[in-house]
């Protein structure tokens, strides 16, 4: 029983950290910007959805209480994409990288100054919401979006402006409300993965979100390879499991974890499925074609 | 020959980078219809002309109308979604997409699913979607280029990526076409190849053409009209054979010891 409950816990960080690598995924591989911000994303998903079913309506049937809290976890987290995406209107690449940064230092000492959310002793007596069926089923709902996001005129002009926005602005791309969008439910879908996650641990803190998160998500996606959905899905299992196998080396998974980024980086550069899907991801419109 | 207005039409326009004068007072018009072709020594502003034009760098004073109404404000995806497209000078295909994702991006500003539509994979994205797939297929076909359709746009040979930028273009519809060094770094055999298929472009979508090359057997035999520019200056305006006899492009030409086959 025990380890039963050990396997379900596993297997929620799991998907959690999938849905946060499909997240960063959007911006950063698909979109070809660099944002170190995701976990800045996921805290506002977290605490606002923790405010729901903590301070606002703890009454309410949990069937019900749940999925709300979520949705406006996910929605908060989208509002806060809204400034980060007029500002990748002006810059790109190193600056827009630079201003994630500083968006997650002012998200996580803004939180830190909250007494309503604890400050920096952290948010406590979360009720315990998610679960095996509610994880499997946002993991599937946010996948499945995505996917029919990135195979729309949307993820091929995200694209474009990845490979050349200058040529992209040049077939009439409307750069602008592409990158609005994707920043939106880039941070909506990481808003989602902090709403299960505080709902998980009963207990957030602003710590919990800092630039170590974002490198965890980071890691995830290179990992896995960039502008994939396949490589989101293999990074987060492989990242999540490797966490677990390595636990008993203590302190030294934190040195191995990074050399076999490395190794990662040196020979295989883009990732295990960098800009490639398993065949079952893919959408194909033009079968006969083929 | 009657044109009631101009197509396109450059009053007094003028760039300049930092203290470098790249377009000085140029003023010009363009027939619907018409082939122009811009030829001029190195760094003479052509390409800078069409950057103007096509709203990718903003004059630092002057007009351009497009069919009477000025346009200079317009970014340019508003003026691809005019009917301007363009080519560029060093092939800018999105190299990583499929042949035919890079023919579909130039029909996705028409397609008018929303977000949510996207999201959720409504009955009319996908409607949508198959019909933009059979109208790039059907292009690519026009340009023999089917077998590659999924291919990514970089494992093209040079002479394919080149066709495939005029393709793109061309899947905008254009009301106006800029080609800017078509048949740079091509052979006779190659280039020859590129001129028929202009020609067939000029007839099939009856498209007027603006057309930068330094290959003037080329464009001379092309274009009806050629403009010559001189250090950012309009030196010549006027048929070909009236242009090959004009002594201020002679001595430019000359002056510049410019090689016409480059
Ligand atoms: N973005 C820019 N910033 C600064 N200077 C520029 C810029 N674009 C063009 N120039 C300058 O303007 C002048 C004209 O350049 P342009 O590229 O228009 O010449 P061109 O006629 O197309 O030459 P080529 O035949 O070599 O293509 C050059 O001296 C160039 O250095
Ligand atoms: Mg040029």
């Amino acid at each position: 029983m025990i380890l039963n409950d050990y396997l379900i816990f596993i297997l929620i960080t799991l998907i959690i950290n999938a849905i946060l690598c499909l997240s960063l995924n959007l911006v950063n591989g698909y979109m070809g910007e660099f944002s170190v911000g995701h976990a800045a994303f996921m805290a506002l998903g977290a605490y606002s959805s923790a405010i729901i079913t903590v301070k606002i309506a703890p009454t309410l049937p949990p069937l019900f209480l749940f999925p709300m809290a979520v949705l406006i976890g996910g929605a908060t987290a989208a509002l806060a994409g809204i400034p980060l995406a007029f500002l990748s209107f002006k810059t790109r690449g190193d600056y827009l990288a630079i201003i994630t940064l500083a968006f997650l230092m002012i998200v996580k000492s803004g939180l830190e100054n909250i007494s309503y959310v604890g400050a920096s002793r952290g948010f406590l007596g979360i009720p315990h919401l998610t679960n095996l069926p509610w994880t499997l089923f946002w993991g599937v709902v946010c996948f499945l979006c995505l996917r029919n996001f990135i195979y729309s005129k949307w993820g091929r002009c995200i694209m474009a402006i990845r490979e050349d926005e200058i040529a992209a602005e040049a077939m009439g791309v409307a750069t602008r409300s592409a990158k609005m969008m994707t920043f939106m439910i880039s941070s909506f879908v990481a808003g989602v993965a902090g709403a299960l996650f505080a709902h998980q641990l009963q207990f957030i803190n602003p710590s919990s979100f800092d630039i170590l998160k974002s490198t965890d998500i980071l890691v995830m996606v290179y990992l896995g390879g960039v502008a994939s959905l396949s490589g989101s899905l293999a990074g987060a299992t492989i990242f999540t499991l490797l966490n677990q196998l390595l636990q008993p080396l203590g302190i030294w998974r934190m040195v191995v974890m990074p050399f076999l980024l490395v190794l990662l980086m040196l020979f295989r550069p883009r990732g295990i499925m960098g800009f490639r899907e398993w065949s079952w991801v893919k959408i194909h419109r033009d079968r006969s074609d083929h | 020959m009657n044109f009631p207005q101009p197509l396109l039409q450059a009053c007094h326009l003028h760039k300049n980078f930092g203290g470098q004068q790249s377009i000085i007072d140029l003023s010009f018009h363009i027939n619907e219809k018409e082939c122009l072709g811009i030829i001029g020594p190195n760094g003479a502003g052509k390409t800078t002309l069409f950057n103007l034009i096509t709203g990718m760098v903003p004059a630092s004073s002057g007009i351009i109308l497009w069919q009477g109404h000025p346009i200079e404000k317009k970014s340019g995806a508003q003026l691809a979604r005019l009917g301007i497209a363009r080519t560029f000078q060093n092939i800018r295909l999105f190299k990583q997409l499929s042949v035919l994702e890079n023919i579909q991006i130039a029909y996705d500003s028409q397609l008018t699913y929303s977000v949510l539509g996207s999201l959720f994979s409504f009955s009319q994205k996908n409607l949508q979607e198959k019909k933009s797939i059979a109208a790039a297929m059907d292009l690519l076909a026009m340009f023999e280029m089917t077998d590659v359709a999924h291919e990514p746009a970089s494992s093209l040979p040079y002479g394919f990526q080149r066709r495939l930028e005029i393709a793109r273009a061309l899947a905008l519809n254009p009301r106006l076409l800029l080609l800017d060094e078509p048949v740079a770094g091509m052979n006779s055999t190659e280039a020859a190849k590129i001129m028929e298929l202009l020609r067939w472009i000029q007839k099939e979508f009856s498209s007027t053409l603006l057309i930068i090359e330094h290959h003037l057997p080329f464009i001379m035999e092309l274009c009806n009209r050629l403009l010559v520019l001189n250090f950012g200056s309009l030196i010549a305006d006027g048929a070909p054979s009236q242009i090959k006899t004009n002594p201020a492009v002679i001595s430019a030409y000359l002056g510049n010891d410019n090689d016409s086959e480059e």
